[in-house]
């Protein structure tokens, strides 16, 4: 019998306070060059106080936004059969430990359970694999970015010009609302429920895009985006985006849907792969 | 850098300059959606509202509160979108004198000209901030309608030295956000 360092509740209640507490490192850098980049007085203390609290929040251990969001769950690999309650129960502990902000309440009543649970949650994405390991990957989804998704069924006349359209306009008129400069993730293709899946999981990479034709189409949106004069939290300045990712699936003939998806200056993720006799944790997540 | 204490009178905030930068101590309360729609059901069915409301320092907040030894401490109190209280928001700054309210994202012509017409300004807070924020929250003088839960009671907080806050809406109506989105380059 191989004896596992913890349990999956506890893997899962390490994933929140890691993700919570400290920001993914490619997130972290990108901050400080946008910071060095900016030229606008404003922006710049706007990017400063970002800084100063990512240092003071990893610092303390505290979360770095009261918005401790929900929680997704990404899990790969082999499926433990009992995994939905582990997580379930991991989500549970970590709201009262950290402590997180009781988020999720009833659509209608909004009436809130206080443990960040409830019909439906946890979130839980399975993508079984054949490989030995589980890795359950975890996004902190806060509000103010997902109020901001838009999905558009375009016309395929629209072609790439129309996609890139749909995405600046999506981002410039959420203003500061979801507090810029963050990741645009963007899903091209697919089904309507598929390309706004594409869309979030896409601001869980932190790696360059594989596909050359997506990769131009992130670079001149990056470049497009920060050149609007947005910035931080829409007051104005430089930088509006940290990065901006795209993913794709074939679609059928007759349409072309586009998915926006924003994450926040502190996109939080965090990742766990746990083997036979090990739990190897990081801040990157492919998913 | 000006440092402002509240309450703050209409003559305090009409001072307040477009775009410079504000510190503020003394009261403060938190209230986002449900704490707007309670206040005004109960003002019109004339049950009572809480006195902290009035002429207050409104920040639309949800905190993460922790009690220890019977007494409550923010650990992280940062701004919440505050374009989800546009609807509301016009007839609270009208009935409840608001002087300021606190948040991110900015408000709508409709609130704005509200500020105007009443005396009221709006603090941009550095969104995500929560832990720099929640550390100018030292005090937590008491909390009403905690039955709407921990993100949408109404705290009271007694602020000290609270900011980086910027003037984006000033009490003659003007929006930094509306000369932000006015002048963006679409290419």
């Amino acid at each position: 019998m191989i004896k596992l360092p913890e349990t999956v509740e506890q893997t899962v209640v390490n994933l929140l306070r890691l993700a919570n507490t400290k920001l993914p490192p490619d997130v972290g850098w990108a901050l400080e060059a946008a910071a060095a980049w900016e030229t606008d007085g404003r922006a710049s203390a706007q990017l400063g106080a970002i800084l100063d609290n990512v240092k003071k929040a990893e610092l303390l251990g505290r979360p770095m936004c009261q918005d401790t969001g929900i929680p997704i769950f990404y899990v790969k690999g082999k499926i433990p059969p009992s995994i939905r309650q582990d997580i379930a129960s991991g989500v549970r502990r970590a709201t009262a430990e950290i402590p997180l902000r009781p988020n999720t309440v009833d659509p209608l009543t909004r009436k809130n359970p206080g443990d960040n649970l409830g019909e439906g949650m946890p979130i839980i994405h399975f993508i079984p694999t054949g490989d030995g390991y589980t890795e359950i990957s975890v996004m902190v989804k806060g509000a103010g970015t997902e109020n901001m998704t838009r999905l558009g069924m375009l016309n395929p006349s629209d072609g790439v010009a129309g996609i890139k359209k749909f995405v600046a306009d999506s981002v410039l008129d959420a203003g500061g609302r979801p507090c810029p400069p963050g990741v645009v993730g963007v899903g091209v293709g697919g089904t309507a429920e598929e390309c706004l899946s594409m869309a979030k999981a896409a601001t869980m990479s932190s790696s360059e895009n594989p596909d050359p034709v997506l990769k131009e189409m992130e670079e001149d949106l990056f470049v497009r985006i920060n050149g609007s004069g947005l910035g931080p939290m829409g007051l104005g300045g430089d930088a509006t985006v940290l990065a901006v990712r795209i993913r794709k699936a074939f679609c059928h003939t007759a349409s072309l849907p586009v998915a926006v998806n924003i994450g926040c200056w502190a996109t939080r993720r965090a990742s766990a792969r746990i083997t036979e006799d090990n739990v190897e944790y990081s801040q990157e997540a492919d998913v | 850098m000006r440092f402002v204490n509240a309450p703050l009178s209409r003559e305090d905030v009409s001072s307040l300059a477009l775009g410079s930068v504000v510190s503020l101590s003394g009261p403060v309360i938190t209230g986002r959606d449900e704490a707007h729609v309670r206040a005004l059901e109960y003002l019109r069915e004339g049950k009572p509202v809480p006195g902290c409301l009035y002429n207050s320092v409104l920040f639309h907040c949800g905190p993460i509160m922790v009690k220890g030894n019977g007494t409550w401490k923010a650990i992280a109190a940062g701004p919440t979108t505050s374009a989800r209280m546009d609807r509301l928001e016009p007839e609270m700054i009208r009935r409840f004198g608001i002087r300021a309210i606190i948040g991110k994202g900015g408000m709508s012509r409709e609130v704005c000209d509200a500020m105007k017409e009443c005396g009221c300004v709006y603090l941009a807070a550095t969104g995500g901030a929560a832990v720099s924020l929640a550390e100018a929250l030292p005090r937590v003088s008491g909390v009403e309608w905690e039955d709407l839960g921990m993100a949408e009671a109404v705290w009271k907080f007694e602020a000290d030295r609270l900011g980086p806050l910027i003037v984006a809406i000033d009490s003659k109506g003007e929006s930094l956000y509306d000369r932000v989105s006015g002048s963006l380059v679409r290419t």
